[in-house]
């Protein structure tokens, strides 16, 4: 019997050692959880929401809206079944109020479920798809970036005010790539003369590149987030065709690819709903200590996530605590704090109504690239999914 | 090197012989000792976690009982058979998107998702096996690697069910119209009682005459022919009961996590299935289930320690492979 | 204009099959030779590429960063072998497969650590910038030239040495059967050092040649090991030869692939659905290709004589 008595004694002690580095149960009276993906190749975009969402905790003095807060990050390594155990954990173990997170839509599908039925507040400081905005929209479920469709309507906007005729269609092909090439034609009235869907992960666009060039087109638009936007930017440039079709893009010229662009994306285009450079009250302030602490300029998945943490700090002050769900969501629901991004609010369906914006590539005195604003495209601009969407008005 | 050990044929050491001293004649609890004590731990888990954190730990066991089960199904082929499958994640795919397909289409119950579970990845399994039992050795790890992706490729493109992003399902699957799966207590047993299924299964068919001959080609497949057994058509036989009991652990996983990806039939994963049954110790059937969860397990408890887990978890494989012949049930039988 | 797509695309599945080569080469020469399944050959493709990044920018010139970076990878190759691989080769091959993926796992963090998550940037050399006009309307990216004119030229000293040197002969007869070249007298295991700090010299080579263009990541190394993997059973174990053209087939079925399937598949059916399943197909050509070729040929192409 020794061997049962053994193994079974291995298996229980395994089990109890995933928990085991619980901390004491704390008198803390406020947890978040901050769950994103930090490992494999997007790492960079949740490390930035990891580090912005810190900063604003850093600089609030440990507090939300004067109640001391832990933070408990976990890693959802971009896998749907991990994330379910993680945010079990955030929701079970550490007995999180608050979810934030995650970067990716298909990760938000695997843990949105669970935290509702857990009845716990999530906030996803970057993912916003479709599918929550409409008719399944829920009181505990809010989104501080955008709905995933805006950002390629400004540049189907920006093309069609720019009287271009003929527009190319490079994006990668999943969901998100499908529902940012139909977001950019919801605006755009002219014609389309390629649409192109290139494997997730595809790193070499010659051959895309190669049918560009051979087509003319009047301009390209595209959406190439992480290491995809850093090689079609420079590729793009190689081939040299910057210079001969406008390149419109969403996601794929941005604070988390620039180090690796540099010069080669100056002169091109995404939009955005911020950038470093904007002139909003506390903006300069955030990004000159984001630089200081981590080395890196901002990007809009820091930017999120700091007026995420803002958000929860004016919300938990005005509910008096965190203790009282119901206050705490109505206090959420009014997002009467500063935002980095100026005008802010939430739509019925919880995903905000905000401003957008044509963005093009500088480079800072410091040396390193960011994106500037060039122009205003839509003014409190909220989604076309809101409408199915049954909470409030 | 002369004979059958080219390098095309892939070189798999036979495993240390099987529950070390106790004979086959030995009472029934003191040969699956092992077995016992994990199910015996699994059965009073949910006890356990009572201690804190109950939902986390149950969902943390499922998914460690699941990742048994498919592991389970490869050490049949690749612990019995030598027959290393690089697309065994194909199976478990098959078995989320029969699930997810079927609730996408409002059949919720359970028997008809699990028909169509065992019918389909059958049915793969005997097409995808019959071409590529032909080939050998690391060319076969390659072939079922192509029909992996394949799979993988597929589902990434079934726009109406997601496509990458995967579908979520609306419920668990109904049990004679009833949801009684929804209560995670009821669907832990029922992953369990699974396992120890599958498990029981398993051993029967290993200790069979079918076991026997299996076991012969891997050894000598020549000479298995001369004595008059045709070894494709064993082979043929365990890979389509492998693919249905992955399948059944893809039914489970489906139903766990209530959301079907493309992520979960990734060649990556088809790795980690490997790696777990090498971890753990192939071709003896617990070693699959420690494997499993000591992959899932570690990993948690790493992650917890720092972010930078892979920095220690690689070189403990590494550790592993180097000197722990048989993985860490023949480490730990050695020691015995 | 479509004969010129045609043309760009065929110089584009060149430039990707060489690249596959050079990594393709290192790996089925380990296989052939050793019996050893390295999974790890993959990060010795990234490790160059870092590499080439970390001495590009110590020495402001591409040029200088890369004659570094080759004898870098190829000392990490060496140090490699010397601490973990040597101790595998009497393993079987699962454990290799357990082990090597063990080494991904640290290493693919490992560079994170060191150099951060997010993508690197390598300037293209100066000389190099632009593009060439072939012909009147066809341009094509110097740098791209340049990585099919190196990769040929290491194509053309692989035949060299693999042919007509002593080492070479050794590692021929090695890979037809290692036993009897070690019962000559041969020392198999400074052989097998040789082989395995020249493959991973070459994986290395390939990193730093596609760092220019490609972005320098962790991991970016686990997706080209499973398309070599797939290069050198197309190919058949142990051949070079039969690892060069499986590379350039596999280069120019891939790419071509991408671009053409579904025009072709247009001919058969409705353009809306032609376009959908062309998206399908497409990223599984390589895969139905190998699939059939070893249905026809369970060795692949040209199978090493034994």
């Amino acid at each position: 019997m020794t061997r049962f008595t053994r193994t079974f004694a291995a298996a229980t002690l395994g089990l109890l050692a995933t928990t085991a580095l619980t901390h004491a149960q704390s008198t803390d009276p406020m947890k978040v959880g901050v769950i994103v993906t930090l490992s494999g190749p997007a790492a960079s975009l949740g490390e930035q929401a990891r580090d912005g969402f810190q900063l604003a905790i850093d600089q609030l003095g440990g507090e939300l809206g004067g109640v001391p807060v832990e933070v408990v990050v976990a890693d959802d390594e971009q896998k749907p079944d991990v994330a379910l155990t993680r945010v079990n954990g955030l929701i079970e173990r550490e007995d999180v109020d608050v979810v934030v997170g995650p970067i990716f839509s298909n990760i938000l599908q695997a843990i949105h479920k669970p935290v509702m039925d857990a009845d716990r507040i999530l906030i996803s400081p970057n993912a916003g798809p479709s599918s929550y905005a409409g008719a399944e929209c829920n009181p505990n479920f809010f989104v501080t970036s955008y709905q995933n469709d805006q950002v390629h309507e400004v540049m189907g906007r920006v093309a069609q005010d720019r009287g271009y005729e003929r527009v190319f269609i490079l994006v990668p092909n999943y969901q998100a790539g499908r529902d940012s090439a139909a977001g950019f034609k919801r605006h755009f009235e002219g014609e389309i003369v390629d649409e192109v869907y290139t494997q997730l992960g595809q790193l070499d666009f010659s051959a895309e590149l190669a049918r560009i060039a051979a087509m003319q087109p009047d301009a390209l638009f595209t959406f190439m987030p992480g290491g995809m936007g850093v090689n079609l930017v420079r590729q793009y440039n190689q081939a040299g065709l910057k210079d001969r079709i406008p390149f419109l893009s969403a996601f794929t010229v941005d604070e988390s690819t620039l180090p690796a662009q540099q010069d080669a994306a100056m002169g091109m285009f995404g939009a955005m709903t911020w950038a470093p450079d904007m002139d909003t009250p506390g903006n300069a302030e955030f990004v000159a200590a984001y630089i200081e602490k981590y080395g890196k300029v901002p990007g809009s998945y820091a930017m999120q996530a700091y007026d995420t943490a803002m958000l929860l700090d004016a919300a938990v002050e005005a509910a008096g605590g965190a203790d009282d769900q119901e206050a705490l969501l109505e206090a959420i629901r009014t997002a009467d704090f500063q935002s980095l991004r100026g005008d802010f609010a939430f739509n019925n369906n919880q995903y905000p109504i905000q401003d957008f914006y044509l963005v093009d590539i500088g480079q800072r005195e410091d040396g390193m690239y960011q994106t500037q604003i060039v122009e205003q495209v839509f003014d409190d601009y909220g989604d076309v999914y809101a409408s199915e969407c049954q909470m409030g008005g | 090197m002369l004979d059958t050990a080219s390098p095309a044929a892939a070189k798999v050491a036979a495993p240390p012989p099987e529950a070390g001293a106790t004979s086959a004649r030995a009472p029934l609890i003191r040969r699956e000792a092992l077995a016992f004590a994990l199910f015996a731990f699994f059965a009073i888990a949910p006890a356990i976690a009572q201690v804190g954190a109950e939902g986390y730990l149950l969902s943390l066991v499922i998914r460690a009982m699941i990742f048994a089960i498919a592991a389970l199904s490869l050490d049949l082929i690749l612990g019995y058979g030598a027959l290393v499958s690089f697309g065994h994640a194909a199976f478990v795919g098959i078995g989320c998107y029969a699930v997810g397909i079927l609730m996408a289409h409002s059949v919720s119950d359970l028997f008809v998702q699990l028909l169509a579970t065992l019918l389909a990845s059958a049915l793969f399994a005997l097409v995808t096996g019959a071409i590529s039992l032909r080939t050998k050795g690391v060319y076969f790890i390659m072939i079922t690697l192509a029909f992996g992706q394949m799979i993988y490729f597929l589902t990434t493109s079934l726009a109406a069910y997601g496509g990458d992003d995967g579908l979520t399902l609306p419920s668990r699957s109904a049990v004679f119209g009833t949801d009684v799966l929804e209560n995670d207590l009821v669907f832990y047993y029922l992953v369990l009682a699974c396992l120890v299924g599958v498990y029981a299964l398993l051993r029967a068919i290993v200790g069979s005459r079918f076991g026997r001959v299996l076991r012969g080609t891997r050894e000598n497949p020549v000479r298995m022919q001369a004595i008059g057994y045709d070894p494709y058509r064993y082979q043929l036989v365990a890979y389509v009961i492998a693919g249905m009991i992955a399948g059944l652990s893809g039914f489970l996983l489906a139903n766990h996590i209530e959301f079907v990806s493309p992520a979960f039939i990734s060649w990556q994963r088809s790795g980690e299935l490997i790696i777990m049954v090498v971890l753990g110790g192939m071709g003896t059937l617990v070693g699959p289930i420690v494997g499993a969860m000591s992959f899932l397990f570690l990993e948690e408890i790493l992650a917890r320690i720092t972010q930078d887990w892979k920095l220690i978890f690689g070189p403990l494989l590494v550790l592993v492979a180097l000197f722990a012949r048989g993985g860490i049930l023949g480490f730990f039988r050695r020691k015995a | 204009m479509y004969t010129t797509l045609i043309l760009v695309q065929t110089l584009n599945g060149l430039q990707f099959g060489i690249i596959l080569f050079l990594i393709a080469a290192g790996l089925t020469l380990v296989f052939g030779v050793m019996d050893f399944i390295n999974l790890a050959h993959g990060v010795q493709y990234m490790i160059g590429a870092y590499f080439a990044f970390a001495f590009t920018s110590w020495t402001g010139s591409f040029g200088l960063g890369l004659l570094l970076a080759l004898p870098a990878a190829l000392v990490f190759g060496l140090l490699l072998e010397a601490l973990v691989f040597r101790h595998l080769y009497d393993k079987d091959h699962l454990e290799q497969v357990l082990a090597t993926f063990g080494i991904i796992l640290f290493l693919n963090q490992g560079v994170k650590v060191v150099w951060g998550s997010s993508p690197l940037f390598v300037p293209v050399p100066e000389f190099l910038q632009g593009s060439i006009v072939l012909f009147e309307g066809f341009f094509y990216p110097t740098y791209r030239l340049a990585i099919i004119g190196a990769g040929l030229g290491v194509a053309a000293l692989l035949y060299v040495l693999v042919n007509y040197t002593r080492a070479g002969m050794l590692v021929r007869a090695g890979a037809t059967n290692a036993k009897m070249v070690s019962a000559l007298g041969v020392d198999i295991r400074r052989l097998f050092m040789i082989v395995f700090g020249f493959g991973a010299m070459l994986a290395g080579f390939a990193g730093a040649m596609v760092a220019p263009i490609l972005s320098v990541e962790p991991g970016m190394g686990d997706n080209l090991l499973i398309l070599a993997f797939v290069v050198i059973v197309i190919g058949g174990i142990g051949s070079i030869r039969g690892a060069f053209l499986a590379a350039l087939i596999i280069g120019l079925v891939d790419t071509l692939g991408r671009t053409f399937a579904g025009d072709v598949l247009r001919l058969f059916m409705d353009p809306g659905a032609a376009s959908t399943v062309g998206r399908a197909v497409a990223p599984m050509l390589i895969y139905i290709l190998m699939a059939a070729v070893l249905f026809f040929r369970p060795a692949g192409l040209f199978p090493v004589k034994r």
